[in-house]
Formats: structure tokens, sequence, C-alpha cells
């Protein structure tokens, strides 16, 4: 009895319910029955039982119970049995399940059964589920069969012995010579399974490249082969003589060829003669012209071969099949780094593509256009850019922001270009920006001074169309709270002048104050923008006074305590209150309150004594009491809000210390303390401290100061270090290599930790430096480092 | 490497699925869903290649479909294959399922997984392409069906003579429908699988 015809029965009585519910039974009945004839001993079903339930897990039921059942199925001695065991344990065996390792016997067995089709089914298995304790038993009955079996054996011993390697690097030596000697087989199966294991040999062991650089002509004859062969109907694609082949060759040739000059040499030709040769009307043919583009952009070819390369993939970007385009650029992508020339060229088509309208081609265009802008073609690409941001899928926009925003800031023509592009693109996507815009934009802004009354009147102008961008609203009114002034004077070379008066302002202001579009976080810069224009409007402080009163008995905190504190100022100190609210100095950027809070919980309290470490410039510093109010609105008036533009449900409950905490202004918040030094080497007067800084996540600074206390100085000193594996490493510039003596200077150089995996970090470091006229060479490692570390 | 192969309908519903890499059950479940979700959304003349989704490994997995009359096939790979090379693998591989089920439609896939199966494991082998070559593969399935057949020898007789009432019996049950063309095809009493 076929099992087939038990099977099709559940199936057609599956498909036969009309609900889910009505399924969910008739699939549990059918379990109950399976499960009940698993116990039962050995009757003929057992093969239809498990191929029902591998059907069921198909539907996603759960069907972990059938495991013990494939691995008395494959033990059977029947082929139908072993069969459908082995498709079993592919399904629903890995290597977590114990399951996997009984069934090892069994696949060892079979390795070595008469019948080929056994071979093969335990072959198949092991491939795709071998854990490495089974790789490490049977590979050397993979390497048998590699050697003396027929085709079909040898074709799937192959794959097989590549998924072993991926399990087991070490026994990639076992398996070299085998694959050598497989390349001389003519049957195209076997040749293919070999050269995808030489890939995976030689990407996995240098040493093991090196032997195989000696094959490239074996390799370049075979290609020479496939390509000039003409018409053989057994391997023919769409006229090309088994493209598959010829591109796993290329990819091959790729990763020999790559640094070596012999081995490109060797390979030129063949590549001139596959681009010219290869008719790329249909898919098969593109796929092979593709690899070849790759190969030749991949290694030491001529400056000849190279053009014609670029030319072909511009040649690809033409072409109406759009997947021929999405691959010319994906290919174009990964050489823009190199030859920016060239593809600068194909710049019209790739913007074109920009308008295209699948969503995938439009993505390859977006991150080719971004990698193409330069400081000559900033303007025009600026502005498809925007045109493209208008109209572009939701997926793709804060990409698209954010890209604008690098290449604004590395290419801007002017101060007032940057200013107006990020304007632009606040106003059609400032939804999707990122939390720091806002206090870069003001940042920008602040230092563009000859801008300010330009840039004061745009921004009005866009706050009364609209307030539900968070980003630009909190921009805007800063910067009305700051230039005010120069927005009611009324006049600006830049922009056409409008008469603006006092309470239009005030009642922009106020709109967004009681807007429940407001963040939070909004209304706070409204209130501060309100409280500012205090000292820089004439007539209507009283409007203001009433306005900062109000919320005096706000519901939200953080508004209830700046409101107090404003109506402090108008009262009780009156007189400071134009010097408090003086125009602020020019940020800088590095400064440490600059950073966005995203990594904060959401308090908004704690910006504020952030201001303490920030460069002392307020201008005064009157009495104690007042200092402490001084910075707090100093902190308050510093709008480096942390809340993320996209939140229109308002912030978290703030901390609780915000309310009482007038003058505690530590209260809630981690000031990074002073990061602690330790000293890791210290000899021949030389010394060598360590200081680590968190600075994100996975990110971390290390600083290595090395100073000297001997009475020469100490020269041409050199730091190395070394991590981990996962770990990766960037080592800025030292700052000299000279420590003078007695103390008096030291050399400092930092290094940059990413440690994605978070294991445990070591680092190792070697110091070289000539001391009174000798060499000396020390080996330093650390293994615990001072906290903030991991 | 691939990664998946998956092939569902137009409606979601899952008629093969073979993971090369290895999730747990409800993962599976989920990332078919999440596959046809991104697929069924394509227009019908654009790409055939689409970033993965976040279950199957984000921006480095990539999915290449077809789709074909109500079915859609899907190979989720990484980027060390060649994705013009699997959009031909891919077409391989429904010839030679049209030539194993003849005029293949969804309700052979449906009724014969093990088989897909079968065939597809002679295609592609812990997420590499074994065969490309479409005699050879048919050559090696139908010699393994051969011995699965033998196998069941002299005891099989009664049950085939009972399969064979059986799909008399069943009239209703069309044997070959292409989908879009209205040509119904009587079932040929002689010739049961």
């Amino acid at each position: 009895m076929s099992p087939s015809v038990r099977l099709q029965e559940m199936i057609r009585v599956i498909r036969g319910a009309r609900t889910q519910g009505e399924e969910r039974g008739v699939i549990q009945r059918e379990c109950a029955a399976i499960r009940a004839q698993f116990r039962q001993a050995d009757n003929g079903t057992r093969s239809h039982n498990l191929a029902k339930l591998l059907y069921v897990h198909m539907l996603g039921y759960p069907a972990h119970f059938g495991q013990m059942e494939c691995v008395r199925l494959i033990a059977s001695p029947r082929y139908n049995e072993k069969r459908v065991g082995y498709l079993g344990a592919m399904m629903l065996l890995d290597e977590k399940q114990d399951a996997s390792l009984l069934i090892t016997n069994s696949i060892k067995n079979d390795l070595s059964h008469s019948s080929q089709y056994v071979q093969s089914l335990a072959l198949c298995t092991l491939g795709c589920m071998g854990s490495a304790e089974m790789c490490r038993d049977l590979a050397p009955e993979i390497d048998r069969l590699l050697r003396a079996s027929n085709s079909y054996i040898k074709k799937k011993a192959a794959l097989c012995a590549v998924h072993i390697v991926r399990k087991v690097p070490e026994l990639g030596e076992l398996f070299t010579p085998a694959a050598r000697s497989l390349l001389s087989e003519k049957n195209h199966g076997v040749l293919h399974g070999a050269v995808v294991l030489i890939t995976e040999l030689c990407e996995r062991n240098p040493d093991t490249l090196e032997q195989f650089r000696k094959v490239v002509p074996e390799l370049v004859q075979i290609m020479k082969g496939l390509v000039m062969s003409g018409y053989s109907p057994e391997h023919n694609v769409a006229g090309i003589s088994d493209p598959f082949l010829q591109v796993r060759i290329l990819r091959l040739l790729r990763i020999l060829g790559r640094n070596n000059d012999t081995a490109s040499d060797a390979m030129n030709d063949l590549l001139a003669q596959v681009a010219t040769n290869t008719d790329s009307s249909k898919t098969a043919g593109s796929a092979v012209l593709y690899e070849t583009v790759l190969t030749v952009m991949d290694i030491k070819s001529e400056s000849g071969l190279r053009v014609l390369a670029v030319n072909i993939l511009g040649r690809f970007l033409l072409n109406n099949d759009r997947n021929i385009r999405y691959i010319s650029m994906t290919s174009l992508q990964k050489i823009v780094q190199t030859d920016h020339n060239a593809v600068q060229r194909h710049r019209g088509t790739i913007v074109d593509c920009l308008k295209d309208q699948d969503a995938s081609v439009k993505r390859r265009a977006l991150e080719l256009s971004l990698a193409l802008v330069s400081a000559v073609n900033i303007r025009s690409l600026m502005k498809e850019l925007l045109l493209f941001l208008s109209s572009c899928p939701p997926e793709l926009r804060a990409h698209t922001t954010s890209g604008i925003f690098n290449a604004a800031e590395r290419y801007a023509p002017s101060q007032r270009w940057h200013i107006d592009t990020i304007l632009h693109v606040l106003t059609t996507a400032g939804g999707d920006v990122r939390d720091e815009t806002v206090p870069n934009l003001i940042q920008l802004i602040t230092t563009a001074t000859e801008l300010h009354c330009y840039t004061v009147h745009k921004l009005y102008r866009a706050l009364i169309t609209d307030i539900s961008v968070q980003s630009l609203v909190q921009v805007a009114c800063w910067c009305i709270g700051e230039y005010g002034d120069l927005l009611l004077r009324g006049e600006c070379e830049e922009t056409e002048p409008v008469q603006v008066a006092e309470d239009d302002v005030l009642d922009a202001l106020e709109m967004v104050l009681q807007s429940h579009m407001s963040s939070p976080a909004t209304r706070g810069f409204a209130l501060t923008a309100t409280m500012k224009l205090s000292t820089r409007i004439t007539h209507n402080v009283d409007r203001i006074r009433s306005i900062v009163s109000i919320y005096g008995s706000c519901i939200d905190v953080e508004l209830q305590q700046r409101a107090v504190e404003y109506n402090a100022l108008f009262k009780k100190y009156d007189h400071m209150r134009a010097a408090v609210l003086e125009r602020m100095p020019v940020i800088d950027k590095s400064s440490p309150g600059h950073t966005n809070g995203e990594s904060a919980g959401g308090t908004m309290k704690e910006m504020e004594p952030t201001k303490l470490t920030q460069e002392v410039v307020l201008p005064q510093e009157p009495a104690n009491k007042v200092c402490d109010l001084l910075d707090l609105l100093g902190g308050s008036a510093e709008p480096l809000q942390p809340s993320p533009a996209l939140s229109t449900t308002p912030l978290g409950p703030v901390s609780s210390t915000a309310g009482g905490d007038l003058l505690d202004l530590l209260g809630g918040l981690d000031v990074t303390p002073v990061p602690p030094s330790v000293i890791v080497y210290e000899k021949n007067g030389v010394t060598l401290k360590l200081q680590t800084d968190r600075q994100t996540d996975t990110g971390m600074t290390v600083t290595l100061t090395a100073t000297n206390s001997t009475d020469g100085d100490i020269t041409s000193i050199t730091l190395q270090a070394a991590v981990p594996k996962s770990v990766q490493l960037q080592m800025k510039a030292p700052s000299g290599d000279v420590i003078p003596a007695h103390g008096l200077g030291q050399v400092t150089q930092t290094v940059l930790l990413n440690n994605p995996n978070k294991v445990s970090l070591k680092m190792r470091v070697r110091v070289c430096y000539t001391s009174q006229g000798s060499v000396c060479q020390d080996t330093v490692q650390i293994d615990s480092f001072p906290s903030p570390a991991w | 490497m691939i990664k998946a192969i998956l092939i569902f309908n137009n409606h979601g519903k899952p008629r093969l699925s073979k993971f090369y890499e290895h999730y747990n059950e409800d993962t599976e479940q989920q990332i078919i869903r999440e596959t046809f979700h991104l697929v069924s959304k394509r227009d019908e003349n654009v790409c055939n290649f689409l970033e993965g989704g976040m279950l199957i490994g984000g921006s480095e997995n990539k999915l290449i479909y077809r789709h074909y009359a109500t079915l859609y096939f899907v190979f989720c790979v990484d980027s060390s294959e060649s994705e013009l090379g699997i959009l031909d693998l891919i077409q391989v591989f429904v010839e030679t399922l049209d030539k194993c089920f003849e005029n293949v439609c969804e309700l052979d896939l449906i009724f014969h997984v093990d088989k897909v199966h079968n065939i597809l494991a002679e295609m592609v082998m812990g997420g590499m392409v074994l065969e490309t070559n479409m005699n050879e593969i048919i050559t090696q399935v139908d010699a393994q069906n051969k011995m699965e057949k033998s196998e069941a020898g002299i005891a099989g007789a009664p049950a085939r003579a009972v399969s064979a009432v059986k799909n008399m019996n069943l009239p209703e049950m069309p044997r070959n429908i292409n989908i879009g063309d209205i040509s119904i095809k009587v079932p040929n009493l002689p010739s049961f699988k």
C-alpha cells in the first residue's frame, strides 16, 4: 500500500473542514490516532502515519512526538520506510534534540549500504541537519565516498562535505585532497559540488586558498570549455551552457584572484572572452555576465577590463527588465567606493530609478544616490533627493532623512543652503527624522549668525502654517524665543519683509502651548520661548506674565515647575531677568550636553545638570541661591529635549524628584563620573594608564596614556592592541611619539572598541619605545577593565 | 546558502515549507506568514527580489520569488547566492515538477507533498544547489520511486485494488485542472499512481 493514499484521505478530510476550529478538531483526532499507532508494535502503516504527521507539521501543528518514530523508521530495512523516516528527521529533528544523536549509527550503516539511493538518503539528511558531533564521527566516511563511488553519490558527498566544513572548520584539511581530485570529473553535477566545496574551503582557511591558487589554469580551462562548447542539450538553459556551473566557477575565480597578481593575470583573457561572448538577452546570460563583472572588479584586472565591466553594468541599468536593473544597482553599490568616478557617469540613470514604481528598485537607487553624493553634485542631487522624499514609501523615509542630513552636513555649499535643506526635510517628513536633529539644527542656527533674521522669519512662517510636526515646532519656538526681536523688527535682507506684530507672535506661541497635538517637550519649548520674549518685546509683558502664571498650576509637572520658576523670576528677581534671558552663546558642537537623550528613560530633567558640565559660558556669576536658580533656568532654557519627535502621547510621569528638588541639581540624574584610570604597565620609568569611557551599549572608548619619569626623553613610542575575535577595534592616531622626561608630558592614544556580542573583553597591548638609546618592547595583557566596562 | 524554500498559494496557505536552518515551529509559521505578507503586496511587473523580513535575517537575506498562477515560489537566500541564478533555479524546479506530475497544478502539490519533497531533495541539499539538469533529476526520482514500488510487492496488491475502486467512486474530484484554462480532464482509470 503506497503511503500516499492514506495521506491523501487525511488531506481531503482536512481540506473539507469549513472553519479553523473544525480543522483543528480533525487534526487533533488524527494526531491522537497517530500517537496511538506509534505506541503499538510494528505494523505496516508506520510510514503512512509519519507522512501524515509531516503534513500536519507543515500546517503548523505540534509534531514533536514523531521524533522517536523517525529514528525507528530510519533503522528499518525497507526503503520506503527509510525514505519517510529521513524526511521526518530533516523536518522534525535538529541538533538540539537528543534524538538526533540516535540516528548517527543508522546513517553510518546506510552510508555503506549497497543501494546508492539509501546512501543518498543518508547523505542528504547528514548534509541538512548534521550536528558537529555527527559530522566529526562521519567525516571519514564522507571522504571515502568522495573518492570511490559513482558520480551520483560523489556530488551529494561533496555538498555534505561543505556542510561538515561549515559545522567543524578543522575538518577542512581532511577534504582538501579529495576536492582537488574532483576537479577532473566530467559530470557537471560533481564539478558543481567540487567547486562549491573548494569555495567553502578557501573562504575558511587562507592556507588552503594558497594551495588552490594553483588550480586556476584548470578552472580557466573548464570555463573555456563551457563558453565555447556550442549547444549541449543536457545543460542548456536559454542558450547558455550550464550557467549555474559558470557562475560558481566565476565566483571561485574571484576568491582566488583577489589580491594576487599571478592568478589575476591568468584569468584576464578568460574574463574578457566571457564578457564579450555571452548573450545577455535572457536571465541566464545576464547572470553569467553579472558574475563576470563582479569578478573583474574584485581581482587585480587590467584597466581596459574594468572599463568594460562598468560599461556592462551601465548597459544593465538601461535594461527594461527590472530584475536586471536591481542587480546592476546592487553591484554598483559594491564598487562605488573603489571606482567612484566610473559610477558617477551613470548618476543620471540612477536618479531616474528613484522614480521607479518598484519599491526594491527605489531602495537600491536611494542607497546608491546617497553613496554618490559629492561636493560637486550636491545641489542637483539634493534637489532630486528632496523630490524623492515627498513621494517615497514610508519604510524608506527614516533612511532617506538621515542620509540627506549626513550628506548635507558633509558637503553643504553654504550655511543658508544647509538650513534651507533641513527645514525642507522637516516640513516634508518631520515625523521620520532622528531625535538629534533638533539640537543639531539649533546648533547650526546659532553658528550662522548673519542668518538669524532670515531663519527666524522662515521658521515663523512655517510655524503659523502647521504645528503638527514636533521637531519643526520645537526649533521654531526656540528661534522665536531667541531672536524674537529680529522677527519683530520686520526688516530682513534675505527674504521679503513681513510685518509681524507682538500679538501675532504671542498668539502663535500660545497656540502651540494649548494645542493637543503638541507633546510635553514642545510645550516646554514654547513656554520658555514665551518667557524669553519678555525681554525682547516692549508692550505685551503683562500678557506673558499671565500666560506664565496660568501654567503655574498645570498638571504636567515639568511645565508647572518651569512656570513657577519663571513667575519667581518676574516677582522676586526681576532685576536679574534681563541678564538671565540674554541671547544664548554659540553652542559648541562637541559639548557633553549636546548629545541626544535617547539613552535616558524619558525623564526630562536630566538635561539640567548637564548644563553644569557644559563649559561655563554663562556670563553672570551672581550669588549662590540665584546661581542655582540660574543653572536650572539655564538648563531649561537650553532646549536639548530628548523626547522623540514621533511621540504623540505625552511622555510618562516625570521622575518624582522633579517637583521638589528645585535646588537639588543632581537628583534623579546620572552625571557620568570621571572614569577611573588604571595603571597597566610600569617599567623602566614608563607608565601606561588605561581609562575607559562607555559610550553606547556595545561601544567603548579606551584612552591609553603613557608617561615618563626617567631623566631622558622616551622616543618613538608606539602602541599596538589586540582584542578577541568578535570585538572590533579602531585605533586613533596617537598624540605624538615622544614623551618628555620627568613626567613633563604624556602621549595619549584613543582606541574605539565595539563589542556587539558582549564577550568578556580582554586586550593585549604591545608597547615599543626607545629609552636611553636602547629599544624596548613589552606586551601587557589586560583582563579586567575598570567600570564602566561590561 | 539557501535558507528556506516556501511554496504557498494566493491566500497564504503553505503548500511546501523546507527550512535549511533551524528555527522552532512557531517561528517557522511566523516566517511563512511574514513572507506571504511581503510577497503578496508586490505588483505584477516589479522585480522579483525583496529584502527579507525581520524574522528570517533582515537585510542580509533576500527573498527571490516567482508567481505562477495561484502559487508563490519563494527562495530565501543570503548574499552568497547569485540572485539571477536562483531565479533560473526556480524555473528549473517548476519545469521538473511539471514533467514529473504531467501538467502540474496546485492540487498535485497538495496531495503529493512527499513526492515534491523528494524531488526537491534531488535539487537542493543542505541549502546548496545540488543538481540543475532536469533530466538527471527526473531519472533519479523515477528510479527511487520504482524502488519503493518494488518493495511493496505482492502484499500491496489488495491495497492497490482498494485504492483503484476508491478512485473510481470519486468522479467529482477533478484530476487535472489548469487554473486559468478551463479544460477539465476526465481521470484515466487504469492509470492510478
